[in-house]
């Protein structure tokens, strides 16, 4: 077993609704984040998949300590976030770093690369002088692969993979432990995807990172993770090795999930059933009672609306739902996962 | 016979101290009723150029539109004056957009904007074209029609103003649809929903489509016949199970190969094509890819490779599955 670098438990980010012009009234919150527990073991990778509202940036956001969390605790190498005074807070902040999906809007377009760069090391008082701050960018740009010419250079001379690549050096120029990336590929395009996809995963091998990896691509995730959660309305619906979760997928919301991801293989889209879901996400402000899931759920009872199931431990898998097993035997169709012969 | 069929259609985009910009470089192909064509490529390879040409809605300075696209052994879109043209947008051609927040006007109600159409094309006013609107919201699944007319598009969910967007095009039965990545601002479960849609009323009405995309996961299961751009040129065109089973150009064959698949296995790495967009070269040159490519030949630089090959054609001296 290896040991576990973040620990997330009970966590819940509640954002207030307030009414009113003079005196804002809360009348009620949106429960982005309600109740999720994790854990990531030391140079693993965690995938975060959901559709957008699910709370999967906000999670992100909510382990960095960027968004304070409503209840819960969230533990870096066994030291407490939550209640860290601001200071000491702030000490730690070195070592979780993260790296943002729009590489354009969040680098500043009117600082060239080397003072992006050196930002992070001045705050934390890394390098004694410019000319060591120096030294440590240069060698970090040649591990993202970017040429040193680039220091001198601004954001907008680069092309969308290599503002990316910047945005990577960003983070791991403090030399995190952790980092989270929220969408890393998804503004980029499909043959630059890939240089970055294998990038984050040599970096990984090179210098022993744990990542969160939060993407709503599902074929991203797969391939970069080693365990995914899968979340629904703000909270964990199942949680599998990457291998297990896609062989065999048990919640009904991942079932659907999964098959809705169009395949570059007309072979197996023809032959493939669609779990087509009806309808949109319920408002996380006012979610359903029981399972959340059970407005869009074909396979909805009445204990669904009752009861709120917990994630449970069913064939290796962390399921939250009450038929889990009753369903298993329900596969996703055939064809759904045969991997082509080439 | 080709509902439409564009010859040779060109798209310079120049001003007076600018360096022109081919972003369309003689792109041919048909589309026939009932059929859907797929233009695929990344950003820049001039699929939306190409869609806006043909709906004479790029700007009227700036840039020189050449070749023929001829619509129902008729007109020419491209040289058509605006009022025909004006004419035939929503009634015969309409077109679906990527993002639907920006394509809708925020200030104005959805069952305004569905009856516009109806009342520029169909003659419908009054309590008519009401009834008219909702069924067809009913038609593109929206639930509640009668409601979800009096709302405005920042009350509707992001599928469901796709929806609505939808209903729009389709509300004159229009013989040639263009979708310009419908799904792309859309999650997973409701692009699944979406696609879905749109191959049902393709189907039912025997509407023509061209979707234009980036995903080749969404071509591979809605597409009859797929056309791969690069940098303004066709580089493959094929029948769908022909381009899948058989990528004979190294960038097509590059882009399958850099994707992630469901049914990839942790660990496997992916086989990135190497260098950006950014890195081309003019076709009169040469090979617009040909920095990128991993097969270039030193024939590849000397001058623009044609498109060869019959039915499943490709524009490379070197294609893949030559060496055998």
């Amino acid at each position: 077993m290896t040991e576990k670098l973040v620990e997330i438990e009970d966590l819940k980010v509640y954002f207030p609704i307030t009414k009113g012009i003079l005196f804002d009234r809360v009348i009620g919150h949106v429960m982005a984040v309600d109740g999720v527990s994790l854990s990531i073991g030391q140079g693993e990778t965690y995938g975060l998949v959901g559709e957008s509202g699910c709370g999967k940036s906000t999670l992100g956001r909510a382990l960095l300590q960027l968004n304070p969390p409503t209840a819960g605790k969230v533990r870096l190498g066994g030291i407490e976030l939550t209640t860290l005074p601001r200071e000491q807070l702030r000490a730690q902040r070195k070592r979780m770093q993260m790296i943002f999906q729009d590489p354009m809007s969040s680098l500043d377009p009117r600082q060239n690369i080397e003072s992006i760069l050196s930002e992070g090391l001045v705050a934390h008082g890394i390098g004694a002088n410019r000319e060591e701050r120096r030294a440590l960018i240069s060698r970090t740009l040649d591990a993202v692969g970017l040429p040193r010419w680039a220091l001198s250079r601004y954001p907008h001379e680069f092309s969308g993979g290599q503002r990316q690549r910047i945005g990577i050096a960003r983070a791991l120029v403090l030399s995190p432990e952790l980092i989270v990336a929220d969408e890393p590929v998804s503004a980029l395009d499909v043959s630059i995807q890939a240089q970055v996809i294998n990038l984050l995963d040599e970096l990984q091998t090179s210098l022993g990172l744990t990542y969160l990896v939060i993407a709503h691509d599902l074929a991203v995730v797969r391939h970069i993770s080693d365990t995914v959660g899968v979340m629904y309305l703000g909270a964990l619906v199942e949680e599998a090795s990457s291998n297990d979760l896609y062989r065999r997928p048990l919640h009904p919301y991942t079932k659907a999930l999964m098959s809705a991801v169009p395949v570059p293989d007309p072979l197996i889209e023809e032959r493939r059933e669609r779990i087509l879901l009806k309808g949109d996400l319920p408002s996380p402000a006012n979610p359903p009672s029981g399972c959340r899931f059970r407005t869009r759920c074909p396979w909805a009872r009445e204990r669904c609306a009752a009861e709120r199931p917990e994630l449970r431990l069913i064939e290796g898998h962390k399921v939250a739902c009450h038929f889990a097993e009753e369903l298993a035997g329900i596969a996703v169709p055939e064809g759904e996962l045969v991997s082509r012969s080439d | 016979m080709a509902l439409l069929n564009v010859e040779d259609l060109t798209v310079v985009f120049g001003g007076k101290d600018r360096a022109d910009v081919r972003a369309v470089d003689g792109v041919s192909f048909e589309v026939r009723a009932g059929e859907v064509i797929g233009l695929v490529g990344e950003s820049g390879c001039g699929k939306s150029v190409t869609s806006l040409a043909l709906m004479g809605l790029l700007p009227p300075k700036g840039n020189k539109v050449t070749g023929k696209a001829i619509f129902d052994d008729g007109v020419n879109l491209l040289s058509t004056d605006q009022r025909t043209l004006r004419d035939m947008r929503g009634r015969e051609i309409a077109m679906i957009f990527q993002d639907p927040l920006s394509s809708l006007n925020p200030v104005v109600p959805i069952g305004v904007q569905v009856t516009e159409v109806l009342a520029r094309h169909r003659g419908m006013t009054g309590e008519r074209a009401r009834k008219e609107a909702e069924a067809l919201l009913d038609r593109v699944g929206i639930p509640d029609p009668r409601r979800r007319l009096k709302e405005y598009p920042h009350q509707l969910s992001g599928g469901m103003r796709q929806r609505a967007l939808i209903a729009m095009a389709v509300a004159c039965r229009p013989r040639l649809l263009i979708a310009d990545e419908p799904t792309t601002a859309l999650d997973v479960t409701i692009q699944a929903q979406i696609l879905e849609l749109l191959k049902e009323l393709v189907h039912q009405d025997g509407t023509a489509m061209i979707m234009i995309t980036h995903d080749l996961g969404v071509v591979a299961g809605l597409c009859d016949w797929i056309n791969v751009l690069y940098a303004g040129r066709v580089v493959e065109t094929a029948s769908r199970h022909s381009l899948f089973a058989q990528p004979t150009h190294p960038y097509t064959h590059g882009l399958l190969a850099s994707i992630p698949r469901l049914d990839s296995v942790r660990g496997d790495r992916l086989n990135p094509i190497p260098g950006s967009v950014r890195d081309l070269l003019p076709w009169v040159e040469g090979c617009a890819f040909a920095p990128r490519c991993e097969r270039v030949l030193e024939s590849c630089v000397e001058g623009p490779p044609a498109l060869v090959g019959g039915a499943h054609a490709y524009r490379c001296v070197n294609p893949f599955g030559a060496d055998s």
